[in-house]
């Protein structure tokens, strides 16, 4: 991930000039879900935006957006903003722990009495090991927490919370596992789900769009986009029998025409059929329709259905 | 440490053939379904192929990946595993027997020769 402070008298202004969600709800201590887009209205970056005190701000980005969304802020911000920008990127490493027993490991690691990040929540606390960006966010759909500090102290931190997670029974993991959870959440991916030629609003994101609160980057091409209708639609699909599992790019088909391409696609470790998300006309979106993923040549069935794709028994 | 059977061939994009049995079983090793992960669709040749050794001749999927099978032996495709269409994951519980994927009719019993036995193979994937 990539780390951004955005601080000074400007700050909350000039974020909700150029992202989405409407950041003055925010309360120190509390962060949301939220799009940084071209004036076309375009997905530049999703992120998570956290107000840590009334004139600062922490920006989690993605990795592989981190040169864009910076170049792109540079260009939005004007002199007279009272605005600071600060990369933190380069010398900030982030973990998350993700799962049903993340309260067991956060209790390991930071003692019983820390309390822990509640959802969308952030604390910057100082420990032992240095400072520390403490955020009750994550992107699985799991009960869990992230937090980010300066890549010298990551090791420490990395082996502290592994003998925790393997003491509560947990295993270290990678993007492959995050990729997984994510999709059977229906939570889009950068570079997969969202482009800069697609809005929030066909990704299906319009609940972290405000267009109430002003004037933001993109919003008129939003509200025109609004007024004339959308496209397409990011619709979620299921395979209905057995078939491999669908992967990006695979071509889509509906009522017998190659209609776009697969973006995100996987095999659902909980659901044992894949899944996956594509970009398909309104008329092919609704629920129940049925979808052909063509793999190798051959078609496959596949049905719209509801995100979340899955949704963990509650206990 | 894969189990790397003393009867069987091997090619090293990981099949195996027996070629005790006549026609042939293939399938992949025990360490390339490990390698893979779970196993979770075949997509296998059709019955009456003739194919010529290194052959591309079907595809298995994973979570991680597609990969492509290729023939050890030339000859003509006799028969293929139904049991894989509904347990894919036979593959990688049992991939030596009830995990074989199809079943090739030799026409030139001197390509099993050109295979690996099973010290050669070992050392591959040592």
């Amino acid at each position: 991930m990539g780390q951004f402070i955005v601080s000074g008298p400007g700050a909350e202004a000039f974020l909700n000039r150029v992202l989405t969600n409407n950041i003055t709800n925010l309360q120190p201590g509390q962060g949301q879900y939220t799009l940084l887009l071209n004036g076309l209205g375009g997905v530049i970056d999703d992120l998570i935006a956290y107000r840590t005190s009334e004139r600062e701000f922490y920006l989690v980005v993605n990795a592989s957006r981190i040169d864009a969304d910076w170049s792109h802020l540079e260009t939005q911000l004007n002199k007279d903003d009272e605005v600071m920008m600060a990369n933190a990127s380069d010398f900030t490493a982030g973990l998350a722990i993700q799962g049903p027993k993340a309260r067991e490991v956060a209790a390991a690691v930071f003692g019983s009495a820390a309390s822990f990040p509640e959802h969308n929540t952030i604390l910057v606390t100082m420990t032992s090991d240095g400072p520390m960006w403490l955020c009750g966010t994550g992107y699985t759909g799991e009960e869990g927490f992230e937090f980010f500090m300066p890549m010298e102290t990551a090791e420490t931190w990395f082996r502290k919370i592994v003998d925790a997670v393997k003491a509560a029974g947990g295993t270290p993991c990678g993007l492959g596992a995050r990729d997984t959870l994510r999709l059977e959440m229906g939570y889009p991916l950068n570079g997969n789900d969202l482009s800069e030629t697609r809005t929030p609003l066909q990704a299906g994101l319009g609940y972290f769009v405000d267009l109430d609160k002003g004037e933001f980057t993109g919003r008129e091409a939003l509200v025109a986009q609004k007024a004339a209708g959308l496209p397409d639609k990011l619709a979620a699909f299921r395979m209905t029998g057995a078939a491999p599992p669908p992967r990006p790019h695979y071509p889509v088909a509906f009522a017998g025409e190659i209609i776009g391409e697969v973006c995100s696609g996987t095999q659902s470790p909980s659901l044992g059929t894949g899944i996956g998300m594509a970009y398909v006309p309104l008329s092919a979106a609704t629920i129940g329709s049925t979808l052909e993923i063509e793999i190798r040549g051959r078609r496959f069935p596949a049905e719209v259905v509801k995100k979340p794709f899955y949704r963990k028994p509650s206990l | 440490m894969s189990n790397v059977p003393e009867n069987l061939r091997y090619r090293d994009s990981h099949e195996w053939i027996d070629p005790t049995q006549s026609p042939s079983p293939v399938g992949i090793t025990d360490h390339a379904q490990a390698e893979l992960t779970d196993v979770v669709f075949v997509d296998p040749p059709k019955v009456g192929t003739q194919v010529t050794a290194g052959q591309q001749v079907c595809v298995i999927e994973s979570v991680k990946a597609a990969s492509d099978i290729y023939a050890p032996v030339s000859g003509e495709i006799v028969a293929i595993n139904e049991a894989l269409t509904g347990d894919p994951g036979l593959l990688n519980r049992d991939p030596y027997a009830g995990g074989w994927i199809f079943k090739i009719q030799s026409s030139n019993l001197a390509e099993f020769e050109a295979l690996m036995d099973a010290a050669a193979y070992s050392k591959h994937i040592a």
